[in-house]
């Protein structure tokens, strides 16, 4: 099963500042709905993102129910070397989900 | 919203401006609202924007997002996506390496959808 | 003698208007010219279409990918997998979902995407069907309607057809539930109005199967049918009834022309 959707530019300058796309699969069920017959519909949802970058963190969020399904979030960093960057989706029942990309930068 | 924001700050004031909050005013559906926060930085090693964080008055949790950025940004912009429950205002804070607060306020018009649907 | 005659002419003449009127399937009065076609997508405001626009941040796409990965799994009993007949999707599949629903000499009647995998299913993978309006399905069908993105709708036109669409046609022009109301009268007549704050549009289904906002997941055409036929407050169908197949039908042959734009996303 797919999980996420990333977009990193392949190439770039060193200095250069961009942007970042994520895109991961996931419910992000509030917590807040309630069943046909009267149930709570248990939380399950993305607590937190990481983005690493050569192993050093560059981005962090905190997500709430109150992100949509299907979490996307965008972000920048300047590119100053060639290198993998990590992402890491972790969220409630145990949810860890990672991928990476790598660039290159003159 | 207010606790909510005090839990961030603490005691600080926060001051206005500095902050773009980029909302659809009346947002086509409340279950994913598109949503940027840019904040004005010059983003250097000294003089950068330590975290967003974006409160909202009327959902059942003040949250919308926190988000830790630091020097190695390059630019003080995250995107993402919400759910809004209800017509209500945003506030979205910027927290300045040199241990300022800024914000910005913004009002949105949430509608439901025209149609019901059975659960399936 | 002059009675007889008279009755004789008319008859003739009906019939004669009437064959007329099938070959030619004439525009109907309330039909939106070709002109004034326009997708859905020309409704949303900006943010929604950025959101189709880039495929790093539709969500559908997401459905595309799962879809690949189904499409090469094998299944069934025969151990097949869809790729292991039709290979890459991307040249065997373009211009399919532009010409669907379709007929189905077995069966005799139109079948729509979703039904045709399953068919394929059962008849080449030994493979039971996958449930309507699951994951699985779902991105599958989105898979292949993806590889005609950018395509022209061009309806199968082939005569066996046309009793289905007049049926589709007759039940999109007929009054009908607690509201007393035909598709007609919103989708012809007031597409460029708005219902409680949602523009009407004109329901063109050239996106299906969608990422809709509203159900935070993808969905197919006959989920917004059911959707549409619970909001007018009338008698609905289950998912895959003949019914809702003509339904499409029609829905698709009136769309002809319009791009595909699967997967696409609406409020």
């Amino acid at each position: 099963m797919t999980a996420a959707l990333i977009n990193v530019p392949k190439k770039a300058k060193s200095g250069d500042v961009i942007e970042i796309k994520t895109l991961m699969s996931h419910v992000m069920e509030t917590g807040y709905r309630r069943t046909t017959s009267g149930g709570v519909v248990p939380r399950d949802i993305i607590t937190s993102f990481t983005c690493r970058f050569n192993g050093e963190e560059i981005f962090r969020a905190d997500l709430f129910p109150a992100t949509a399904a299907n979490p996307f979030i965008s972000f920048f960093t300047v590119a100053t070397k060639s290198g993998k960057f990590d992402f890491e989706w972790i969220g409630d029942n145990g949810f860890s989900e990672s991928a990476s990309a790598s660039i290159t930068v003159e | 919203m207010a606790a909510a924001i005090r839990t961030v700050v603490g005691g600080a004031t926060v001051q206005t401006g500095k902050v773009k909050l980029d909302i659809p005013p009346l947002v086509e559906n409340g279950n994913s609202v598109p949503m940027t926060v840019s904040v004005a930085s010059p983003m250097t090693a000294n003089d950068y924007v330590k975290s967003i964080h974006v409160f909202n008055e009327k959902n059942p949790q003040p949250n919308l997002g926190n988000f830790y950025l630091g020097p190695r940004a390059g630019r003080a912009q995250v995107s993402t996506r919400v759910r809004l429950a209800d017509s209500q205002k945003i506030t979205a804070i910027a927290h300045f390496s040199d241990g300022s607060f800024w914000s910005v306020t913004a009002e949105v018009v949430v509608t439901l959808a025209a149609c019901t649907e059975e659960v399936i | 003698m002059k009675v007889s005659g008279t009755i004789v002419l008319a008859s003739v003449l009906a019939s004669l208007l009437l064959a007329v009127g099938i070959i030619l399937r004439p525009l109907l009065a309330t039909e939106i010219p070709s002109a004034e076609r326009r997708s859905g997508y020309t409704f949303m405001g900006p943010e929604t279409r950025a959101m189709q626009d880039d495929d790093t941040s539709n969500p559908g796409m997401l459905g595309v990918l799962d879809g690949e990965a189904l499409w090469n799994r094998k299944a069934g009993s025969a151990e097949k997998s869809c790729a292991d007949c039709h290979d890459d999707a991307r040249h065997s599949m373009k211009g399919v979902a532009a010409r669907y629903p379709a007929y189905d000499k077995t069966l005799g009647r139109p079948v729509n995407l979703e039904q045709r995998i399953n068919l394929c299913r059962a008849r080449h993978q030994n493979a039971a069907p996958l449930p309507y309006e699951k994951h699985d399905l779902l991105a599958l069908t989105t898979f292949v309607a993806e590889q005609s993105r950018g395509m022209a709708i061009t309806p199968d036109t082939s005569a066996e057809l046309d009793p289905f669409v007049a049926k589709g046609r007759d039940f999109f022009m007929h009054r009908q539930g607690q509201l007393n109301l035909a598709c007609t009268n919103c989708h012809d007549d007031n597409w460029d109005k708005h219902l409680a704050g949602s523009a009407v549009t004109q329901a063109i289904p050239n996106g299906y199967p969608i990422y809709r906002l509203e159900w935070q997941s993808l969905g197919s055409l006959q989920r917004r049918l059911r959707n549409c036929i619970t909001g007018m407050r009338a008698q609905n169908f289950d998912l895959g009834a003949p019914e809702l197949v003509e339904l499409e039908l029609y829905l698709m042959s009136r769309a002809h022309g319009m791009p595909i734009e699967t997967p696409a996303v609406r409020p």
